[in-house]
């Protein structure tokens, strides 16, 4: 019972926030509304008895990613009228789209998962998710998983690759070079007989 | 104790579960915890300040505080009365709802972290399986209240400050979490209690020197790495260069006064006292004893934990009271070039040492 009010608590805010991300006008604001999304879809993980997923959705997408997002949304000088332009022309097309979308999630989740709230076993006090998950990815789905790492790893030294660019006039300074000097590199000590008038 | 407690529990419940169901019983005494910790925090988030003016002022031949009460003791409440005296200000060019917004989430994941803390072996809020994964995810989250106060000011300095604190806080938050990763390879748990009770077993401790079994001595490069990533994920000088007040004045809490300007306050301050309970609970032992004997194990382990933590925080202090702040790129250099390659060499040299005779965790 309780149970049930935190997951229509946790639905409503999610479906609110993530609708705010959308509609909001203000690029800082639907980042934030989507911080708030993972945050309650977290809870609702939390809620299934998933805690490392939810506490890792927590850590990585609130913690790191979205930091980095806002980071980049607060730096754009967003301009708000080009970027609402097109809406009523594309609306259709992404409305379609949208629709065709959660017809078909309702298809897939709708008859398997219908009321997984209430089947979800209570794990003994000693049982560790994290520890279950982790057995699991490094025995059964040990290739898998490190094909998705090494994609993942390629995806970043692309993305260096694509932007680095090595400016000839930067003036960047070596620091062990900095921290080597000595005071003999430096400092010359010269001595002068005093001189008289 | 103990039994005693117990006892009034089991009266409270079946007084208040008659009246509202068990439902409500779990709520007040679920908040009478809360307030069992978050109210001696801010005593000692209060007294951690004055702490931190007198031990500066005498490293620096000076006395520190002394005017107000017994040797400045009254101090912290003369300046919290100040504080909430002043007059709360927005600027008024400031997205008003995130501006208040921001110094609540940048105090509310410094609180709510405690919750799986380890005080004792049986006083613990919440022994839940993935408490160190809590509170990673939630140490995660105290950026947010800078990058929100940095950007709802609408002021050029808070911006740079917040983001400076972005940068800097999400580079350090990988090598800290490298460090505990080795940590939790080590002990084989992401409880907290396991983690402290794992240090007190090996070969030292067997013979009474429960000390040199801590992880900080077979972990040390990485207990070095966890305390300086801690120093620069809670701000602290000589990793201030967010608050940086000879560049961009106060960072984000530039326009900040009065108490929405404390809770930034305390916020910094409570998370330095987290930082140093956890570098406590993972690499010295949390609440033991450092030597196997009558008169240390006579001593309540919550006392150790409080000693171990005062130390720690002092440290803090002494690193504030001695070096002078990073240059910004050089803060940069040392997170990405040199902490997270030291932590992910020594995670698979600890993985290599761990699947030879010779391990110590066994």
């Amino acid at each position: 019972m309780f149970e049930l009010a935190l997951f229509y608590f946790f639905a409503s805010v999610l479906v609110a926030a993530a609708l705010t991300v959308i509609v909001v006008r203000n690029p800082v604001y639907a980042a934030l509304s989507l911080v708030l999304a993972f945050f309650t879809a977290s809870g609702l993980w939390m809620l299934l008895r998933a805690e490392f997923l939810a506490i890792t959705l927590v850590l990585v997408y609130v913690g790191a990613v979205m930091v980095l997002f806002l980071f980049v949304v607060m730096m754009l000088d967003v301009n708000l009228e080009r970027l609402r332009e097109g809406f009523w022309s594309y609306l259709p097309a992404g409305g379609a789209v949208g629709v065709l979308m959660v017809a078909e999630m309702g298809l897939l989740l709708g008859g398997r998962y219908a009321g997984v709230l209430s089947k979800v076993a209570e794990p003994s006090a000693d049982y560790s998710n994290t520890k279950a998950l982790g057995r699991i990815l490094y025995t059964q789905y040990v290739y898998a998983f490190e094909i998705a790492a090494v994609i993942l790893l390629v995806a970043i030294v692309a993305a260096i690759a694509l932007t680095l660019r090595r400016r000839k006039d930067s003036k960047a300074q070596d620091p062990s070079a900095q921290v080597r000097v000595r005071r003999a590199d430096r400092v010359r000590i010269v001595q002068m007989p005093a001189e008289k008038e | 104790m103990n039994a005693w407690l117990d006892t009034l529990l089991t009266l409270f419940q079946a007084q208040l579960g008659a009246v509202w169901g068990p439902f409500a019983f779990e709520l007040v005494t679920s908040l009478a915890f809360i307030v069992c910790i978050v109210g001696p925090l801010m005593g000692c988030v209060a007294y951690l300040t004055l702490w931190e003016r007198k031990l500066i002022g005498w490293m620096q031949i000076r006395r520190g505080p002394n005017r107000v009460g017994p040797f400045g003791l009254l101090q912290p409440m003369a300046d919290g009365i100040k504080l909430m005296m002043k007059e709360i200000i927005s600027p008024s060019q400031a997205s008003t709802g995130l501006f208040f917004l921001a110094p609540i989430i940048g105090l509310m994941p410094a609180l709510a972290a405690w919750a799986v803390v380890p005080f004792s072996p049986e006083v613990v809020l919440a022994d839940i399986n993935a408490g160190l994964l809590y509170l990673m995810a939630l140490t995660s989250l105290g950026v947010y209240g800078v990058i929100i106060a940095g950007w709802a000011s609408n002021s050029k300095y808070s911006f740079l400050g917040a983001m400076r604190s972005a940068a800097q806080m999400v580079s350090y938050e990988i090598a800290m979490g490298f460090a505990l990763v080795v940590v939790l390879m080590v002990s084989g748990s992401l409880n907290l209690s396991d983690i402290v009770e794992q240090q007190g077993r090996g070969y030292f401790a067997d013979k009474g020197l429960n000390i040199l079994s801590w992880n900080w001595l077979p972990l040390l490069p990485i207990t070095v790495v966890y305390f300086i990533a801690g120093v620069a994920e809670t701000n602290r000088s000589p990793f201030d260069v967010v608050e940086g007040e000879s560049e961009i004045v106060a960072g984000h809490m530039v326009e900040y006064s009065g108490m929405s300007f404390a809770l930034f306050f305390m916020a910094e301050y409570a998370n330095m006292l987290l930082i140093s309970t956890l570098t406590v609970l993972m690499f010295f032992g949390g609440w033991q004893a450092p030597i196997d004997s009558v008169v240390t194990n006579w001593i309540p382990s919550f006392i150790w934990l409080f000693a171990k933590v005062f130390v720690v925080v002092s440290l803090f202090l002494w690193i504030r009271a001695t070096f002078p702040r990073y240059r910004y790129d050089q803060i940069m250099r040392l997170g990405w070039k040199i902490f997270i390659p030291m932590t992910l060499v020594w995670l698979v040299v600890i993985g290599a040492w761990m699947q030879t005779p010779w391990s110590l965790w066994k």
